[in-house]
């Protein structure tokens, strides 16, 4: 009702300024609504930005109407003259707008709340390399509670979450088996084919097969299939773990004295500790059949490669693969719990976990693949 | 031998040392109805997680039963919250697990018990709270409401002697909550166990009809103490006077 008719254009919000020798002058006059009062506004912020020192008298007898712009201005000025210790005098206000007047200033304004302030460029660099200590900290005492819980799970088997481990090892292992043979194979495919190409120059194509095979029993299907791990399950935990979190069922946990650790952590652990293995062979053996067509599909026999592939691969080989893959496996599940439990709430919470849970377990892995290599080299194995 | 079963001495808490409430001290009496009463985002929440243990003070003490909390040890801790229960503001049920198993699982874990006599407490308290006959369902198949007395359920399933229910029936429609209330305040009758109880609503205030503590977000303390119907004659804080007043003539 009261737009439509400030809408159009009846009387415009005015406001004069005017100097005595004891006060400062404001009349203050129309419509003071959402949609007039900027300029007022801006008049007055210009004003107020200044210091002064004689009291300010508002006449507000020709003020017809004010909303909450405009009650906000009004309140602007007490609080300013309250502020500088000035006498601000509003004279003639209606008695609608000197109601909603009152219950602004009734409620003066709290106190903010404090917020971290924002930093400069040094500050930030500071600031995040503390947070980085503060992350490695934090992963060190998770990593010592789960020790523990592994200690006291050995001690007291009867407190293992069997069931969750069983369910854990069907969403890591069995439901992960169709992807990863796929990926594997044409991975297998893939490497096979593109290598082929170049040793075909020399005449020398048969050595795909010896190529393609160490490099998967070694390196690369252990690693492929951590990832897909990492990305399939080290998120599904963090997710897991998050919103469980975030809905207090961890805390409901600690008061009833149940360790998160053992309760949660470890069955996810081991599950991904025993099935990424498993799921490596899978990639493996996907990955020589997949480079075993590209062989075939070059004239030679199933038997020559699979004797290449024979001659090639050592026991040794395959168990440094899988043992590669049990660490990859451990790391993943705890990484992944790690960030789920580290959940902050809100409703991006959930999902910064999961993020962080893949990519700090893709860069593990990194980490672990190399530290793994320059081992080996030096065992000479 | 008389000492209250919780005692907090100018208790400061906070987040990254900014206080939220300052210097709180109160004690609760064994038996009792105790409710902390206040605005939303007041602390309420923040002072319950502390008189469970899940969060430090800033300065101060808690004393549970007489032993502190606040610098127990692991086993003196242990000690405490096998006397206690806890329902969250949203429950906090076990997503994964059914009704039946999230009241058994302290059974489970604490006690030797017989499988089958697991069972049937966890079914009687599930009755207790009117629940009966949902033994089986997952807590995402249950109404709000529903969820609240189920996470009411199994904190009571070890039998604590204090229960800590934060803000149980609020969210609720009227009607619902009222059967809450009723049922909590039935609960404190036929247990006999003392409750500490969160609510931000006056209609709770009344039915639970349990000595109040008045929380206040500016003055970060307790801005008014005593039964509910003190507080509404009281005039000594003019802010609880009037939500004490106006809301009553609002319901
Ligand atoms: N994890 C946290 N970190 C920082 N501040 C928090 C956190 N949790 C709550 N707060 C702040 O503490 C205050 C009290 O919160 P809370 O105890 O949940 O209030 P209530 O339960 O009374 O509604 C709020 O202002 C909120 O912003
Ligand atoms: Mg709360």
């Amino acid at each position: 009702m009261g737009y439509a008719k400030s809408k159009s254009g009846v009387s415009l919000a005015k406001m004069r300024i005017s100097y005595d020798k004891d006060a400062l002058r404001i009349v203050l006059r129309g419509r003071l609504d959402n949609y007039r009062a900027a300029p007022v506004w801006r008049k007055v912020l210009k004003l107020l930005a200044k210091r002064h020192t004689k009291p300010i008298h508002i006449d507000a007898s020709g003020l017809e109407y004010a909303d909450g712009s405009g009650v906000a201005l009004l309140a602007y000025f007490k609080e300013y003259g309250q502020k500088n210790d000035l006498e601000v005098k509003i004279e003639n206000l209606s008695q609608n707008i000197s109601s909603l007047l009152d219950s602004y200033t009734e409620n003066p304004p709290v106190e903010a709340v404090k917020q971290p302030e924002s930093l400069n460029l040094i500050e930030r660099i500071g600031q995040s390399s503390m947070a980085l200590a503060g992350d490695a900290v934090e992963q060190i005492i998770f990593l010592g509670r789960l020790t523990l819980a592994t200690a006291k799970t050995i001690f007291t088997p009867r407190r293992f979450r069997a069931g969750d481990f069983f369910r854990m090892c069907e969403l890591t292992g069995a439901n992960a088996i169709g992807i990863i043979a796929l990926l594997g194979f044409l991975f297998g495919l893939i490497m096979a084919f593109s290598s082929a190409m170049p040793l075909r120059q020399f005449g020398v194509e048969v050595y795909v097969a010896d190529l393609v095979a160490i490099a998967l029993a070694r390196v690369l299907g252990p690693f492929i299939t951590a990832i897909i791990v990492a990305g399939r399950t080290g998120s599904a935990f963090a997710a897991e773990l998050g919103t469980m979190k975030i809905n207090n069922e961890l805390d409901a946990l600690k008061v009833m004295n149940l360790d998160p650790a053992v309760f949660l952590v470890l069955p996810r652990v081991a599950a991904t500790l025993l099935m990424t293995p498993l799921l490596a062979i899978i990639t493996n053996v996907a990955g020589l059949i997949g480079s075993g067509l590209v062989i075939l599909s070059l004239g030679y026999s199933l038997v020559t490669y699979t004797s290449h592939v024979q001659n090639i691969i050592s026991m040794t080989d395959i168990s440094i693969g899988l043992f590669k893959a049990l660490v990859f496996g451990a790391t993943i599940g705890a990484v992944g719990c790690f960030r789920g439990m580290q959940t902050k709430s809100g409703a991006g919470g959930v999902g910064v976990a999961t993020t962080r849970a893949v990519v700090t377990a893709i860069i593990m892995l990194v980490i672990l693949e190399g530290i793994f290599s320059v081992m080996l080299h030096y065992l000479k194995i | 031998m008389n000492e209250s079963i919780i005692k907090t001495q100018n208790l400061t808490m906070g987040f990254d040392g900014v206080p939220i409430l300052e210097n709180i001290s109160f004690s609760v009496e064994a038996g009792e109805i105790f409710i902390i009463l206040g605005g939303s985002g007041c602390g309420k929440s923040t002072l319950l997680r502390h008189l469970i243990g899940l969060a430090e003070p800033i300065s101060g003490e808690i004393f549970i039963d007489g032993l502190s909390l606040t610098d127990a040890g692991s086993a003196q801790r242990a000690d405490i919250l096998s006397n206690i229960g806890v329902a969250f503001q949203g429950g906090a049920l076990f997503g994964s697990m059914t009704l039946l198993e999230n009241v058994a699982l302290p059974l489970e874990e604490f006690t030797s018990l017989p499988k089958k006599a697991i069972r049937l407490i966890a079914q009687a308290k599930l009755r207790l709270v009117g629940l009966g006959g949902y033994d089986e369902h997952l807590p995402s198949q249950l109404s709000g409401g529903q969820q609240k007395r189920a996470a009411l359920a199994r904190a009571m399933s070890m039998d604590p002697r204090i229960l800590f229910l934060d803000e149980p029936s609020a969210g609720l429609d009227p009607i619902t909550a009222a059967q809450l209330d009723d049922l909590i305040a039935n609960l404190a009758k036929i247990l006999g166990v003392t409750f500490v109880i969160v609510t931000h609503e006056l209609a709770s205030v009344f039915t639970l009809n349990g000595r109040v503590i008045m929380l206040d977000k500016n003055s970060k303390g307790i801005i008014a103490q005593g039964q509910p119907e003190e507080l509404l004659k009281d005039r000594s804080n003019p802010m609880a006077w009037q939500f004490f007043n106006r809301s009553l003539k609002e319901s």
